[in-house]
C-alpha cells in the first residue's frame, strides 16, 4: 500500500516582530516540509512604505534575512522550503538580500529563491482609477478620490497562484509582498495535492489550517484564556505545525518536548480571532465556511479537523491602502494614594483646560486611567478612593501637527504645576506620530493577475 | 435561578478589523451552548456594551465549536493607526465581555462556580514552569 503521507507545514512567525528564536525551533525540532513566516499585518505595509521612503533599499521585514543565513542550510540539506512574505512593499529588494545572504550561509548553487511581484499598485492607482476602478471604502462607501494625495501605500492581498507557480519552479524560499496571510499555508498544499480551483472544500480546509497557522502561538497556548494558569512551560512555547492530507483533512500539533498545549479549546480560541461571518470567510481563492469546521481531540497536543466546506471564489481581490490621516500622541503619568483617580482626573482637566487656553483644537482628547477603566471603560464603574496607584493616560488626535507637538511638552509641567503625588516621567517627553489610516476596498481581480509575475534567481 | 457572570461558562478571544472589534464566545461546557445563545443576543451584548460601542452589534453562529462570534461595530476609537485608545485593537474586549451576566438554574450556579478564574491558594510561581 502506498499511502501519501501528509505534507507538514509549520508556521514560524505570527506578525513581524514575533519571537525571533521560533522559525529556528521549528526547523531543529523535528521534521517538517514547509515554514511559512507571515509578517504583515493591516498597518505594516504602511509602516514598511515610510522606510523605503528614506532607503530605497528598505521596505521589507529586515529579520527575515539574517534569521534565513542562520537556517538556510538546515532548510536545504532538511528539504524544508520556506514561504513568507517578507517582501512587504520590497519583494525585490528582500530576494537580493536573501540571496546574499545565502550565499554567506554556504548554500550557493544548491538552493533558489522565488519572487513574486505585482501585488504593489502604488504606481497604478492613476491608472486605475482613470479605467474606472474606485476603490471605494469597503466601510464607508467613500470614493478613493477624497484621500488620493494622501495615501503612502496600496497593495492588493494575492492569492496561492503564484506561490505555486514558484513552488513549480523549484524554489527553496518563496518571498512574496502582500500574500494573503492563509496562502502562505494552502499555497503549499495546492503546489504538493495538486487540488484545483474547483476543489472548494479541499482549498477551505486549507484556507482553515491557514488561519490556525497564521498567528503562531496563539493557538498553541499562548494568549490563551482557558485555564491559562496551567498550560506549561510558555517560555519554550511550540508554535504549531499542520499535518495535512490529500483529502483535506488535518491534524494540529506542535514539536514533541516544547512547552504550550494544543487542545480543542486552544484551536478554537484561534478560529474565532479577527473572525467575521463564519460562513463566508472571503480569500482569492475561495470563500471557506468557518461553520462546518469539526475538532477532535486526539490528545497529546494532537487536534483533528475535518469537514470543512467552502464555495467559490468571488471576481474581486481585497486592496490594503494606507493614508496619512493627521498626527497622535499619547502621554503618561502616575499618580498615588490616597484619591488617586481624583489626581489623575483633576490633572487631565488642567490639561484640557491649557491645551483650550493655547488655542489648539483636536478631533479628539481621550483620558483614561490605566490600573482602573482602560481596558473595560464604563463597565467598572466610578474608582474608589482607596485605588494605590493610577497611571493618567492621555491621547490626541488632530490634522494640525503644531497642536499635538505642544501637547507633548505639556505632560511634564503638570509634574510641578498640577494635582500632588505625582511620578513616573523618567521616560521623557512624548512623541507625536504620524497616523497612517486604513483604507479597504475591492478591485476586479483581473486588474491586478495580469501584472503578477513569478521569477526564480539562482543564490 | 442565579445571575452567573459569563466567565465562569465561557472563554473567549477578540481581535479588530478595522474599527470593529469581534468577541468569539466559547462554552467550557457544550451543554451550555443553547443558554448562551438564548441569553447573550445582539440586544444583549449591545446593551452591556453600552457606550463603548457606538454602532451594531451582529451575531454569528458556530455550534460545532459551541461558539459564538459578536462583532461590535464602533468599538475602537476609529481603529487601527487613529485609535488613541491603549487597547486599539481589541484584544481584551473578550474579557469584558465576560463580565457581563445570565440568568442560570441554580444547580448549573453551584457547578460553575469558580470556573475561569484562578484556583485558590495557586501562585504565580506555579506557573506553567513545572
Amino acid at each position: 500500500m502506498n499511502v501519501p503521507r501528509p505534507v507538514r507545514i509549520a508556521s514560524g512567525q505570527g506578525f513581524w516582530g514575533d519571537d525571533p528564536e521560533a522559525p529556528v525551533r521549528q526547523v531543529e525540532g523535528g521534521p517538517i516540509d514547509y515554514l511559512m513566516l507571515d509578517y504583515l499585518a493591516e498597518v505594516t505595509m504602511s509602516i514598511m512604505q515610510k522606510q523605503r521612503s528614506r532607503d530605497p533599499a528598505a521596505g521589507y521585514a529586515r529579520d527575515f534575512v539574517p534569521l534565513m543565513e542562520r537556517i538556510f542550510p538546515t532548510c536545504v540539506e532538511g528539504g524544508v522550503r520556506v514561504v513568507t512574505n517578507a517582501g512587504g512593499v520590497n519583494p525585490v529588494g528582500c530576494a537580493e538580500a536573501l540571496v546574499e545572504a545565502g550565499r554567506r550561509a554556504g548554500v550557493a548553487g544548491r538552493a533558489k529563491v522565488g519572487l513574486v511581484t505585482g501585488d504593489d499598485l502604488m504606481g497604478r492607482l492613476d491608472e486605475l482609477l482613470a479605467a474606472g476602478h474606485e476603490l471605494a471604502n469597503m466601510e464607508t462607501g467613500e470614493p478613493l478620490s477624497t484621500i488620493r494625495e494622501a495615501v503612502q501605500s496600496a497593495n492588493a492581498y494575492i492569492g496561492a497562484a503564484p506561490i505555486v507557480k514558484a513552488l513549480g519552479l523549484g524554489a527553496d524560499v518563496v518571498v512574496t509582498g502582500r500574500s494573503t496571510d492563509t496562502a502562505l499555508t494552502y499555497g503549499p498544499l495546492i503546489h504538493e495535492f495538486g487540488w484545483r480551483a474547483e476543489d472548494h472544500d479541499l482549498i477551505a480546509a486549507g484556507v482553515v489550517a491557514g488561519h490556525i497557522n497564521e498567528c503562531g502561538a496563539q493557538c498553541t497556548g499562548g494568549n490563551c484564556l482557558i485555564d491559562w494558569w496551567e498550560i506549561p512551560e510558555l517560555a519554550t512555547v511550540g508554535f504549531p505545525i499542520v499535518e495535512v492530507n490529500p483529502d483535506g483533512t488535518f491534524i494540529v500539533t506542535k514539536h514533541p518536548g516544547s512547552g504550550g498545549r494544543v487542545t480543542r479549546a486552544s484551536v478554537t480560541e484561534q478560529i474565532v480571532y479577527e473572525m467575521g461571518d463564519p460562513k463566508t470567510y472571503i480569500t482569492p481563492d475561495v470563500i471557506a465556511d468557518f461553520a462546518s469546521i469539526h475538532l477532535e481531540d486526539l490528545g497529546d497536543d494532537r487536534v483533528r479537523v475535518h469537514g470543512v466546506k467552502g464555495s467559490a471564489r468571488t471576481d474581486f481581490l481585497k486592496v490594503s491602502i494606507a493614508y496619512a490621516a493627521g498626527w497622535k500622541a499619547t502621554g503618561t503619568l502616575t499618580y498615588s494614594w490616597p484619591d488617586a483617580a481624583a489626581k489623575a482626573q483633576t490633572a487631565a482637566h488642567i490639561l484640557k483646560t491649557r491645551l483650550d487656553r493655547l488655542g489648539h483644537r483636536f478631533d479628539e482628547i481621550r483620558v483614561e486611567l490605566v490600573g482602573w477603566d482602560s481596558t473595560h471603560g464604563p463597565l467598572v464603574g466610578e474608582p474608589p478612593a482607596d485605588l494605590p496607584e493610577v497611571q493618567l493616560r492621555v491621547g490626541v488626535r488632530s490634522g494640525d501637527r503644531a497642536a499635538v507637538e505642544r501637547f507633548t511638552r505639556e505632560i511634564a509641567p503638570l509634574v510641578l504645576t498640577g494635582p500632588p503625588s505625582v511620578t513616573g516621567f523618567a521616560g521623557g517627553r512624548p512623541r507625536a506620530q504620524e497616523i497612517m489610516a486604513y483604507w479597504p476596498a475591492l478591485l476586479r481581480r483581473e486588474a491586478v493577475e495580469a501584472h503578477l509575475q513569478v521569477e526564480v534567481r539562482e543564490v | 435561578m442565579t445571575r452567573v457572570q459569563l466567565v465562569h461558562l465561557a472563554h473567549a478571544r477578540s481581535g479588530d478589523k478595522g474599527d470593529t472589534a469581534n468577541v468569539g464566545l466559547i462554552a467550557y461546557d457544550s451543554a451550555h451552548f443553547d443558554l448562551l445563545r438564548e441569553q447573550v443576543t445582539p440586544e444583549a451584548v449591545k446593551a452591556h456594551f453600552g457606550a463603548m460601542v457606538s454602532g451594531p452589534v451582529e451575531r454569528f453562529e458556530l455550534p460545532n465549536l459551541g461558539a459564538l462570534n459578536f462583532l461590535l461595530h464602533g468599538a475602537l476609537g476609529g481603529g487601527g493607526t487613529m485609535s488613541l485608545m491603549n487597547d486599539a485593537q481589541g484584544k481584551v474586549f473578550s474579557t469584558a465581555l465576560l463580565r457581563m451576566e445570565v440568568d442560570v438554574a441554580d444547580d448549573i450556579a453551584a457547578a460553575v462556580a469558580g470556573r475561569g478564574r484562578v484556583p485558590a491558594g495557586w501562585s504565580p510561581k506555579d506557573g506553567g514552569t513545572s
